[in-house]
C-alpha cells in the first residue's frame, strides 16, 4: 500500500487548497472525497440538462487573492466576473437600488431618505475601517492568547499593533462593533426602514441569529471584507459556477503532483500510539500517512471519524458543543426565460445584481422567529441572483439559471426530519415571495432543486447544514475557532490537523483556512513555505 | 427635490448652464463633478487662464454643494459647527470657514453666506447633510440641501466688475470683498457676492436655475467687449493654486471620509490658524485643538518656491539630510507669479518660513524620464495677490 506524506479528508475548496500548497512544497499528497464529484460546497452541477447550478455557494468575493495567485488559479481556468450591485423590493411596488456608481447610488438612497443617502458614506467609511483590520488577520494563524510561547507573543504583539493603527476612536468603535447586532449598528447610521433593511441581509446570511442578536454586525463584515481585484466589498461569479473554484484548485494540486480521489468516503481516521496515522475507507481500504488533515467540520471529525477513546474528553465535549446550527436553504432554478420585475421596468441593470424582498427589520426578525419555532420563514429573506445574465456558460442562450438563497431554514422541522411534502411547501413559500414581485416567474420555471440544511448535512457533509461549517459568532472566531487552544490548525492528536471553514478565518469560500493550515504543516515539517503572506492594504 | 425612479438612466446631470457650456465647449472635454458634468476646458486652457488674469471669465460652479440653514438657532448652530466666530459675520457678508470633528480634524472647508438674520447658506466641497444634521441635535434650525435649486457662475478677472456694470448692476463697484448684494434680473433675484476661488477681482452670481441660460447670454452680450470668455476647471485649478487656496480631497482628506487614522489634518496643519477662534465659546473640535495648540501639531501646510521650472507634482519632500519629511499636494508653474510654486504637507518641525527643503521631481520630455532634486524655499502669503482683488471701489480693469 502506498504511503503518503499527507492525506486530506474531503475535497472541498479548503481541503484542496491545503493539499495544493503541500504538493507545491514537494509532499506526496492524497485527497479523499466521499462524493463522486469534488468541491464540497463549491460545486457546479448539471442537475437539469443544459443548466449548470452553483447549487451550494453561489457568489465569490472572499477568495483570497494571495491564494488565487499563489496557486496560479487563473492558469487553471478560474475567472471571476464581478456583478453590479443589488436591490431590495418594497411592498408598495417600489425598490431601493444599490447601484455601483456612487452618485447614482446616493441619488437612489436620497429618493427614499435624503439624510440616509449622505449617511451611507459614513457607514461605508466605518465598515471599511473594520474591514481593513480584519483583512490584516485573514492569512495569519491566530495567536493563542494565553500562551507564552515566543511565536504567540509575537503574534499578539502584531495584533496589538494592527489594532493600535486604527487610531483611538476606531479602536473604541471596534470593541463595540464585535458585540453589536446588525440592527443596532445600522441604527447608528440610518433612519429609514428601507435603507436599513437593504443592508441588514449581510448580517444574517448563513447565521442562526436574528438582526437584533448581538454578534450579527460581525457577520456583515464577513460579507464586506472580500474584494474582486481590489474592489473591496464587491462580489462576483466564478465563470462556470462555483465548481470552477474547486476545479482550478484541484488543477493546481494535480499539476504539483498531488492526487484527488472521488467516490472514496473516509469512514475512520486511524490512530496508533496516540498519533493519527492513516484513514480507512467505507470499503475497508486503508491509506497511511504521517499527517492526516481533516477538512470536515469538528463534529464529523471528532465525533464521527475518530473514536472518542482516542481523544481527550475535553475535545469530545467541545466538538459536541460546537455550534453549527443550520439556518439556510437554497432553491436552484432552471428558467425558460428572463422573468420580469414590473417595479424595475425592462432592461434594468440591477436584475444582474442580488435581489432581496424584506423591506423592514421587523420582517427580518419575524423571519427569524419562524426558525426558532422550528420551521422555515414564511416571509423569508432571499438573496436571489440570475448568474446566467453575467455568465453565459450557466444556461442555454435565452434561458436562465436562478440561484435563490433562503434565510431562515431549520435543519429539522419541529425536531423531525424534512419530508418531501415539507420541501414542496418550502418551495412554494419561496416561489410565492418571488412571484409577488415577478408575475411571470412561475410560468418560466422548468426545474427547481430544493436544498435544506438536511441535504447540506447529508450530501455536502456540513453538520446540521451550517454553511460556514460552524457559526461565525465571536465565541467561535479567531483564536476561538473551532475551540480555544486549537485555533492553530493542529488537532488534539499528533499527526492530526484541521483545515476546514471551522478553522480561522471561517467560511465564505475564502480558502484562507486551507492555506493557513498548509503553512502550519510546512512550518511543523521545517519545510520552506509555499503559502504566500497576506497582502497589506497599507 | 423629487427624484424619479428611472434616474439611473441618466447617471450624470447637465448643469443649468449646460445648453450654453456645451455650445461653448469646442474641445468637448468634460468631467464629473458629483451629480453633474462640467467642462475641463472650452477652447484652450492657457488662453482661458490668460483671459482670467487679463480680462475675465465665467466658470460654472453650479455643482458646488450648498446647504441652507435657517431658524432661531441658526447663528448658535453655525458657531457650534465652524471654528471661526460667525457672530462677527453680519448679514450681507460672506466668510471662509472650516469645520472639524471632535478630534479637531478638518471635515471640510467652504463659505458661509449670511443671507439675512437667521438664514445662512453654506457652500462646501463635500456633501454635508449627514454631518450638519448630526451636529444640529438640540438646535432649533432647519437644514436643507439646495445644491440643485441654485445655479451659480463665477465671474472672475480684472474686467469682471466692468461686465456687471454693463449688465446694469447699480453701484456694483462699491461692493466690498466678501460682501454680497441682491439685484433684480429679469423679474427674479440675482445674488452677487464678491467672492471667488481665483485670488483675483471677481464675483459669484447665484440665480434660479430657470434663469441660468438667460444670465449667461446677457453676460456674454455685454461682456464680450471687455474680453469675457468661458473657463473650465483646469484653468480654475491653476488660479486657485496661485491664490494659495486649498482643496478638499487634494490638499487635505476630509476627516469624515478618512478610513486610515492619521491621514487627516487640523486647521493648524493647513495653515488656517486664523480661522480658529477659541474665544467665541464651544465648537466642535475645540478641546482637541486647544490640546494641539499646547502640544504642537504633527504637520504643516507650506507654500514652496521651487527651484527650476519643472512642476513638483506629487513630489516627495526631503530635508537637508535627504530624509523624507512630506509630500507636495498641488504644484504648477505659475504664469502670473512667474515662479515654480507648490503646496506641500510636511512633518513638523520642518518647513518653517525660510527653511530649505528639497523636492524630488520626476519629469518627462519626449518619453524620456528624468529626476531632479529641486531646492525649495518656504514662502508666506499667496503666490499671486493683485491689489485689484481688494480695491474699493473695484476698478474697471
Amino acid at each position: 500500500m502506498t504511503r503518503y506524506d499527507v492525506i486530506v479528508v474531503g475535497a472541498g475548496h479548503n481541503g484542496l487548497t491545503t493539499a495544493a500548497f503541500l504538493a507545491k512544497a514537494g509532499l506526496k499528497v492524497l485527497v479523499l472525497e466521499r462524493n463522486p464529484w469534488i468541491g464540497g460546497a463549491a460545486v457546479s452541477r448539471e442537475l437539469h440538462p443544459g443548466w449548470i447550478y452553483s447549487n451550494c455557494s453561489y457568489v465569490c468575493s472572499l477568495l483570497r487573492p494571495e491564494i488565487y495567485r499563489g496557486l496560479d488559479l487563473a492558469r487553471h481556468g478560474l475567472q471571476i466576473a464581478p456583478y453590479g450591485g443589488g436591490l431590495t423590493f418594497t411592498r408598495d411596488g417600489d425598490f431601493i437600488g444599490g447601484y455601483v456608481d456612487k452618485d447614482v447610488r446616493r441619488r437612489e438612497y436620497a429618493r427614499h431618505h435624503e439624510r440616509d443617502a449622505d449617511a451611507y458614506l459614513r457607514y461605508s467609511r466605518d465598515t471599511m475601517r473594520q474591514c481593513r483590520f480584519i483583512r490584516s488577520l485573514l492569512m495569519r494563524t491566530p495567536p493563542d492568547p494565553v500562551s507564552f510561547r515566543p511565536r504567540d507573543l509575537r503574534e499578539m504583539l502584531y495584533l496589538g499593533r494592527e489594532f493600535a493603527k486604527l487610531g483611538e476612536s476606531t479602536m473604541a468603535d471596534t470593541l463595540r462593533f464585535y458585540s453589536m447586532s446588525i440592527a443596532d449598528y445600522l441604527a447608528e447610521y440610518f433612519e429609514s426602514d428601507i435603507v436599513k433593511a437593504h443592508h441588514a441581509g449581510s448580517g444574517i446570511i448563513g447565521t442562526a441569529l436574528g438582526v437584533q442578536s448581538p454578534g450579527t454586525a460581525y457577520v456583515l463584515l464577513h460579507h464586506y471584507m472580500g474584494d474582486v481585484d481590489g474592489q473591496v466589498g464587491s462580489w462576483g461569479f466564478a465563470r462556470g459556477g462555483m465548481g470552477a473554484v474547486s476545479k482550478a484548485i484541484a488543477g493546481a494540486l494535480v499539476a504539483n503532483g498531488g492526487e484527488v480521489r472521488a467516490d472514496a468516503p473516509v469512514a475512520r481516521i486511524l490512530v496508533r500510539d496516540g498519533a493519527a496515522c492513516g484513514v480507512a475507507l467505507g470499503n475497508g481500504d486503508e491509506y497511511y500517512a504521517d499527517r492526516i488533515v481533516s477538512s470536515v467540520d469538528p463534529k464529523r471529525t471528532f465525533l464521527g471519524l475518530l473514536d472518542p477513546h482516542d481523544l481527550p474528553a475535553d475535545i469530545v465535549r467541545k466538538a459536541r458543543e460546537f455550534k453549527s446550527r443550520g439556518s439556510s436553504g437554497k432553491l436552484n432554478i432552471a428558467l425558460d426565460g428572463l422573468p420580469s420585475f414590473p417595479a424595475l421596468g425592462r432592461g434594468h441593470p440591477l436584475v444582474a445584481g442580488d435581489m432581496h424582498f424584506l423591506d423592514t427589520l421587523e420582517r427580518f426578525e419575524r423571519a427569524y422567529d419562524d426558525w426558532k419555532a422550528g420551521t422555515w420563514s414564511k416571509d423569508p429573506y432571499l438573496d436571489l441572483l440570475i448568474p446566467s445574465l453575467t455568465d453565459p456558460t450557466m444556461a442555454p442562450p435565452g434561458k436562465h439559471f436562478m440561484s435563490v438563497f433562503v434565510q431562515y431554514v431549520p435543519h429539522q422541522i419541529e425536531g423531525r426530519a424534512w419530508t418531501d411534502a415539507d420541501r414542496a411547501a418550502f418551495r412554494e413559500t419561496v416561489f410565492d415571495q418571488i412571484a409577488r414581485y415577478s408575475p411571470d416567474f412561475r410560468r418560466l420555471v422548468l426545474h427547481a432543486e430544493v436544498r435544506t440544511p438536511q441535504e447540506l448535512d447529508s450530501e455536502v457533509g456540513l453538520t446540521e447544514g451550517n454553511i460556514f461549517q460552524g457559526e461565525l459568532t465571536f465565541d467561535q472566531l479567531f483564536f476561538n475557532r473551532p475551540f480555544p487552544g486549537y485555533a492553530q490548525y493542529r488537532g488534539p492528536l499528533r499527526g492530526l490537523w484541521m483545515c476546514g471553514s471551522a478553522t480561522h478565518p471561517g467560511g465564505g469560500v475564502m480558502a484562507a483556512p486551507g492555506a493557513n493550515a498548509a503553512r502550519e504543516i510546512l512550518r511543523d515539517l521545517r519545510r520552506p513555505g509555499t503559502v504566500p503572506e497576506g497582502w497589506s492594504d497599507d | 427635490m423629487s427624484i424619479p425612479r428611472e434616474h439611473y438612466l441618466q447617471a450624470v446631470f447637465p448643469t443649468p448652464f449646460h445648453a450654453r457650456t456645451a455650445a461653448a465647449n469646442t474641445l468637448n472635454v468634460w468631467h464629473r463633478w458629483r451629480d453633474y458634468t462640467v467642462a475641463d476646458a472650452y477652447f484652450d486652457v492657457a488662453l482661458e487662464y490668460t483671459a482670467l488674469r487679463n480680462a475675465c471669465t465665467v466658470f460654472d460652479l453650479s455643482p458646488m454643494t450648498k446647504h441652507r440653514i435657517t431658524g432661531p438657532d441658526a447663528l448658535a448652530f453655525m458657531n457650534r459647527l465652524v471654528t471661526r466666530d460667525v457672530a462677527k459675520l453680519k448679514p450681507g457678508r460672506v466668510g471662509y470657514a472650516v469645520w472639524c470633528d471632535d478630534a479637531g480634524q478638518v471635515v471640510d472647508d467652504g463659505t458661509i453666506f449670511h443671507l439675512r438674520d437667521h438664514v445662512y447658506r453654506l457652500c462646501s466641497q463635500e456633501r454635508q447633510l449627514d454631518w450638519l444634521l448630526g451636529s444640529a441635535l438640540g438646535f432649533d434650525v432647519s437644514i436643507v440641501e439646495e445644491t440643485h435649486d441654485v445655479a451659480a457662475l463665477a465671474l472672475q478677472g480684472p474686467t469682471s466688475c466692468a461686465v456687471l456694470k454693463r449688465l446694469g448692476l447699480a453701484e456694483i463697484e462699491t461692493l466690498a470683498p466678501f460682501g454680497m448684494r441682491s439685484y433684480g434680473f429679469e423679474a427674479c433675484e440675482l445674488l452677487v457676492s464678491r467672492t471667488g476661488f481665483t485670488g483675483d477681482l471677481g464675483y459669484e452670481l447665484w440665480i434660479d436655475p430657470e434663469q441660468a441660460t438667460r444670465l449667461w447670454d446677457r453676460l456674454f452680450d455685454v461682456g464680450q467687449v471687455v474680453g469675457l470668455k468661458p473657463m473650465g476647471t483646469l484653468a480654475l485649478e491653476m488660479s486657485r493654486i496661485e491664490a494659495g487656496f486649498i482643496q478638499a480631497g487634494v490638499d487635505f482628506l476630509p476627516a469624515d471620509r478618512a478610513i486610515r487614522a492619521e491621514r487627516t489634518r487640523s486647521p493648524f496643519e493647513l495653515d488656517l490658524e486664523w480661522l480658529v477662534d477659541f474665544g467665541k465659546g464651544p465648537f466642535t473640535g475645540r478641546r482637541a485643538l486647544l490640546e494641539e495648540k499646547a502640544r504642537g501639531s504633527r504637520h504643516r501646510l507650506v507654500k514652496l518656491d521651487v527651484e527650476g521650472n519643472k512642476p513638483a507634482k506629487d513630489a516627495f519632500i526631503y530635508d537637508r539630510r535627504r530624509r523624507n519629511v512630506g509630500v507636495v499636494t498641488s504644484a504648477m508653474w505659475s504664469p502670473a507669479a512667474k515662479a515654480n510654486i507648490a503646496l506641500a504637507s510636511v512633518q513638523m518641525p520642518f518647513g518653517a518660513p525660510g527653511d530649505e527643503l528639497w523636492a524630488e521631481i520626476y519629469y518627462q520630455k519626449e518619453l524620456k524620464w528624468s529626476r531632479f532634486m529641486a531646492r525649495c524655499t518656504v514662502v508666506e502669503g499667496a503666490f499671486f495677490n493683485p491689489a485689484r482683488r481688494r480695491a474699493q471701489p473695484a476698478a474697471d480693469f
